[in-house]
């Protein structure tokens, strides 16, 4: 009964739908090609790397490139300074960014205007690189931790994300009736609205908790201590700049190394420094997308 | 007057929740706006930005006299006119296509493998770009050697700089940027398809008076962030992939600012130069919303 009554599309529309599922399963395997290949090279021994036997799968299975990276102890401090860069900045940032949008989504906030004007400005102009380095510098957190907190401490795209979020999904009523119950803006955002707003604080937390990870550049503007250093400062000198790390080297022979173990242990190095954003991705994808669209509302 | 104090008063907790963020603002945003007055002044350290001695627009007659000039501008606006030109239409195909797509197993396996590049860092990325088309050991020079080519060093061509940034870009974006043209879609009145339908329309015809249209407020919105942010190539792909063989065509203003002015603390003149981009930047983004507005009702502001 049902097949029957659906119509039967013109041929010219299957032949459109069937070329679309072509281009599509074309784009997608032309994006997916390079991160398989990169897994599998960072999976197979130096000599199959360097000798150009990788294709699609790993060849010679050898764990050896990440044995060697886990020995470096210049990595595993940038690991750990990431994470401490990320929790600690994704905590700052998700909490100057409801201090931000809460008030500015509230209808009855006098000033409103002036304080969007304020905020909006700072998108479309700013002092630039120089003038906020000499202000880093006047503060004295030139090589310090805050440095990579508070310069950015939240960003004027996400407030207008949540405020969007506050203003649409948060019905107004619930203000009215808390404050009918004495109960203060302080209160009612601590114990109406945050419970409420779940979703949003959970992609404010992912977009800012991968800027993080993912940030190099406020690291070699403002941070000179070895130290300090987070994960991606620590790639780029061994990945671009091919500085490399005698730890990381200490147990290869000098054969091995002619054979092109630090080609290998490049692709482990990229793995091993993606993992944590991409295992997550999949199950976070959804908010992802869900964040660009509260974002793409006009509010 | 009287009426909106009582209502400051009512919302006081509000400023409260305020202050920091609007501190932030001042301190980290408008301060260095001031600070930029460094552009018009001999700075030195020991003077500080208000004692440094003015010396009027000498910093800008240096940068317009300077032989780097052209190459820098001309640099910097081809590189963002080809991203412009390659990264702008292809999201919007990707999102009419998976538009006509079903929802199901293979609608999300595009859309899972499309993205996953945005999340990949800037440095891996590049780093990935060099292992790739590195002379002998990356995949590019296989795939040229099955064919029986050499490859060229393509990191260290200048002439393959600025296609490799765009393409490598168009590579790790277009599926994160699809996102909110698909949101655009999915915003479309479903009786609009029925009634087509019911006319006979095909599908191509469906595509190009529904769903094309539906794009083109979102889609103008975002062109005019796109060209007034034209001069603003960003810093940090750039000057990864730049080395001393392929500078020629690789450095634009941003790189330059940064080598400049925190590299050779040549303070003033770099700020000289990051005001001159920033002031074109605000002209360019403030023209084409105007124009935008007059023309298609669309409009930031």
């Amino acid at each position: 009964m049902l097949r029957s009554r659906r119509i039967k599309e013109p041929i010219g529309d299957r032949m459109l739908v069937a070329a679309i599922y072509a281009a599509l399963a074309l784009v997608a395997v032309a994006v997916a090609y390079p991160l398989l290949y990169i897994v599998s090279s960072s999976f197979s021994s130096p000599r199959a790397v360097v000798s150009g036997q990788v294709w699609l799968l790993p060849v010679d299975f050898s764990l050896r490139a990440y044995a060697s990276i886990f020995q470096s102890s210049q990595l595993m401090l940038g690991y750990w300074n990431s994470i401490v860069y990320t929790v600690v900045g994704t905590f700052l940032n998700v909490a100057f960014t409801v201090l931000m949008a809460f008030p500015l989504s509230q209808r009855r906030l006098a000033g409103r205007g002036f304080f969007m004007v304020l905020m909006m400005t700072t998108m479309f102009f700013s002092g630039g690189l120089i003038p906020t380095y000499l202000l880093v510098k006047e503060l004295h957190l030139l090589d310090t931790r805050w440095a990579m907190w508070l310069p950015g401490v939240f960003s004027v795209f996400q407030v207008i994300v949540a405020r969007t979020f506050f203003q649409t999904s948060i019905p107004a009523e619930l203000q009215e009736a808390a404050e009918i119950d004495g109960c203060r803006d302080i209160r009612y955002l601590w114990s109406v609205v945050l419970p409420l707003s779940k979703p949003i604080l959970a992609v404010l937390t992912l977009m800012y908790a991968v800027g993080h990870w993912n940030a190099y550049f406020d690291a070699l503007i403002y941070l000179r201590s070895e130290h300090l250093f987070p994960l991606q400062y620590v790639l780029r000198n061994l990945l671009i700049l091919n500085a490399s790390d005698p730890e990381m080297l200490a147990n290869t022979t000098k054969g091995m190394r002619d054979q092109g173990f630090e080609q290998a242990l490049k692709y482990a190095l990229i793995v091993v420094a993606s993992v944590p954003v991409l295992v997550l991705y999949p199950f976070v994808q959804k908010h992802f997308a869900k964040g660009v669209m509260v974002g793409s509302l006009k509010g | 007057m009287a009426h909106a104090w009582t209502r400051v008063k009512r919302s006081w907790e509000l400023y409260v929740l305020l202050l920091l963020p609007v501190l932030y603002l001042i301190v980290f945003k408008y301060v260095p706006m001031f600070g930029v007055l460094i552009a018009f002044k001999d700075f030195n350290i020991v003077q500080g930005i208000l004692g440094s001695p003015w010396v009027g627009l000498k910093h800008f007659e240096a940068l317009f006299r300077s032989p780097n000039f052209p190459i820098l501008i001309q640099n910097t606006l081809l590189i963002s006119l080809y991203s412009l030109a390659a990264g702008f239409p292809v999201p919007i195909l990707l999102a009419l296509a998976l538009n006509e797509v079903r929802t199901g197993l293979f609608k999300r396996s595009v859309q899972l493998v499309t993205y996953a590049p945005h999340f990949i860092s800037t440095v891996v990325m590049v780093s990935i770009l060099i292992l790739m088309l590195s002379p002998h050991v990356g995949i590019a020079d296989r795939l040229y050697g099955l064919f029986g080519w050499t490859a060229p060093n393509f990191m260290g061509e200048p002439g393959f700089f600025k296609s490799i940034y765009v393409w490598s870009g168009v590579w790790q974006e277009m599926g994160y940027a699809s996102i909110i043209y698909m949101a655009a879609l999915a915003g479309v009145d479903p009786s609009l398809y029925e009634a087509a339908r019911m006319d006979g329309a095909s599908r191509l015809r469906k595509m190009l008076h529904i769903d094309l249209p539906a794009l083109v407020p979102i889609t103008v919105i975002l062109l005019i962030l796109s060209l007034g942010n034209i001069m603003g190539v960003g810093f940090e792909k750039i000057y990864l992939m730049q080395n001393p063989l392929n500078v020629a065509t690789s450095e634009v203003i941003a790189t330059y600012v940064y080598k400049v002015g925190l590299l050779g603390a040549n303070f003033s003149f770099s700020s000289a130069v990051g005001l001159f981009n920033s002031v074109i930047n605000l002209i360019l983004l403030v023209a084409v919303n105007t124009i935008s507005r007059r023309v298609s009702q669309n409009s930031l502001w």
